[in-house]
């Protein structure tokens, strides 16, 4: 960990970050493996994002994860102009997305395809995993869902 | 409750970069002129409620107040609901009054963000950070998104709110920001996270703000000169981040007004000036919604054409608000409130009987509501 300061600095790891814990080490594996994993509860089926130690229905610890068909919905997205954090000086502008997945839980994200397609609200997307700044993260690209 | 309790005193700082002034100075900065205003002694305070400083918390900071004033008051503390913890704790300060906790409440507010500290305003969203989910702005600005893509509010509208702030701090000699701008000048001003700009987002500010609360019955036993009525208040607690949220469009607003204006015996018809959060320019333009002065989705219809300008059919943020007078979080709202009662506001609305107030804290996670008047 690195103190006060937020993690990486320009030109370090996205990966520096995020704190690994018992708790989320499910979920960053699953994304290193290329799928994105999400948990549900055993006694009321909601499901959920991000890693929570109970249901936050029902109240109880008796989850397990299971994997998203990487389908889903943009729910909203906005795009930073000014690098709020050192890591990201060398990307601005760059978006970040509100995605809703069919299996209900959300997700903030980053929009791919951007470029040829207007992002609109409820627009379908899709699960790209890619690896950046030696993280494997959940991206989603506007466009039909193809599988 | 209804009139039951009063605003008997209101205090500030100056307002925008005040450096080498801790908080705890600035409170009691703030009380002292606060008190002063009302007329009453030391003596009868027997309760302290402070906003904690995002510039320098410690814990019972509530506590470290009290000390700076010499008090030792039968309850207070910090409540922290975030922006919504002035409303917040004048609330709470009605209610001990009201149980017999106590007789007279400083409620306080000071913070150094400007001159200090502001490392809270852009720390990371937690896991989320590797997407670059940073800062305050960006969540308002998610928000703002959706209101604009559901509804079509434009950019040109969350202006109208700017315009209308920034002409009214211009007129305010205390105002940190004494600007004008028109809706092209909004217009030009630089995207921070879009679709948010510059002229947006509201100032950073170093200052403090306090009010003194009592009932009623004790002002005029106290023969304070100017006490305000406090006719209702409420509250109501999105909670939940930005992400998660089942709308983004609609907050827990909807609950606080109606349950203030249920225990003030009024609804929005009859509020003359509207004192509304304003952190960000789709704030006000939400909580007129949420607060049923217009439909779900005409906020944007509602701000235009100088409608909640000094001379429109509802005029908000009379002193400047977040935008123009101050970024303290909320308690400056109460003041100016307090002021247009009085018929004491440099930007004063003729007539101003009932007026509603606005504070909202995080990314509209939490909201308050009060209500003033004759």
């Amino acid at each position: 960990m690195t103190g006060d300061r937020d993690g990486a600095g320009p030109g370090e790891a996205l990966a520096d970050l995020v704190a690994r814990t018992p708790l989320n080490a499910p979920y960053w594996d699953a994304l290193a493996a290329g799928r994105l994993d999400f948990q549900r509860c055993r006694r009321c089926h909601r499901a959920w994002l991000p890693p929570r130690e109970e249901c936050p229905a029902c109240w109880e610890a008796d989850w397990a994860w299971e994997t998203a068909s990487g389908r889903g919905r943009l729910v909203s997205w906005v795009v930073y102009h000014r690098a709020p954090n050192p890591a990201f000086t060398d990307r601005v502008p760059y978006n970040v997305a509100l995605v809703e997945l069919d299996e209900g839980p959300r997700l903030v994200t980053n929009l791919l395809g951007t470029e040829s397609v207007a992002p609109r609200i409820e627009a379908p997307v899709v699960l790209e995993v890619q690896v950046d700044g030696g993280l494997a993260l959940a991206r989603f690209r506007l466009g039909g869902h193809t599988r | 409750m209804r009139r039951r309790y009063v605003v008997a005193g209101i205090g500030h700082t100056a307002y925008g970069r005040l450096p080498g002034r801790s908080p705890t100075s600035m409170n009691v900065e703030a009380c002292r002129a606060a008190l002063a205003d009302s007329g009453v002694d030391r003596s009868v305070v027997d309760a302290v409620f402070v906003k904690y400083p995002s510039s320098g918390h410690v814990p019972m900071y509530g506590q470290k107040v009290a000390e700076a004033l010499g008090l030792q008051p039968r309850v207070g503390g910090v409540l922290d609901q975030g922006g919504a913890s002035n409303i917040g704790q004048i609330a709470f300060a009605c209610l001990a009054i009201e149980a017999g906790l106590c007789d007279v409440a400083l409620v306080t507010f000071a913070d150094g963000p400007k001159s200090g500290d502001r490392q809270v305003f852009a720390r990371s969203r937690g896991d989320d950070a590797p997407y670059g989910w940073f800062g305050n702005p960006a969540g308002y600005a998610m928000i703002a998104r959706r209101h604009m893509e559901e509804f079509g509010t434009t950019g040109e509208q969350l202006a109208e709110v700017a315009v209308a702030c920034r002409a009214n701090g211009a007129a305010n000699p205390d105002a940190q920001l004494r600007k004008p701008i028109t809706v092209a000048d909004h217009q030009a001003s630089p995207w921070i996270v879009e679709p948010l700009r510059r002229d947006d987002c509201c100032l950073v500010s170093d200052g403090g703000a306090a009010v003194v609360v009592m009932s009623a019955a004790r002002a005029r036993e106290l023969a304070v000169p100017a006490p305000v009525p406090i006719l209702g208040f409420g509250s109501g607690q999105t909670s939940w981040e930005v992400p998660l949220r089942p709308t983004l469009t609609t907050t827990a607003a909807v609950q606080s007004a109606a349950t203030a204006f249920a225990m003030a015996g009024v609804g929005p018809g009859d509020v003359d000036v509207a004192e509304l959060y304003d952190c960000f320019t789709i704030v006000p333009i939400m909580t007129l919604e949420d607060y049923g002065f217009c439909p779900k989705g005409a906020g944007g219809k509602f701000v235009e054409g100088g409608n909640v300008s000094l001379g429109g059919e509802l005029p908000i943020n009379t002193s400047g608000g977040l935008l123009s007078e101050t970024g303290m979080p909320g308690m400056q709202h109460v003041l100016e409130g307090v002021r247009q009662v009085r018929g004491t506001s440099v930007n004063q609305v003729a007539g101003a009987g009932v007026v509603v107030v606005s504070n909202q804290g995080g990314i509209m996670h939490t909201h308050a509501t009060l209500v003033l008047g004759r």
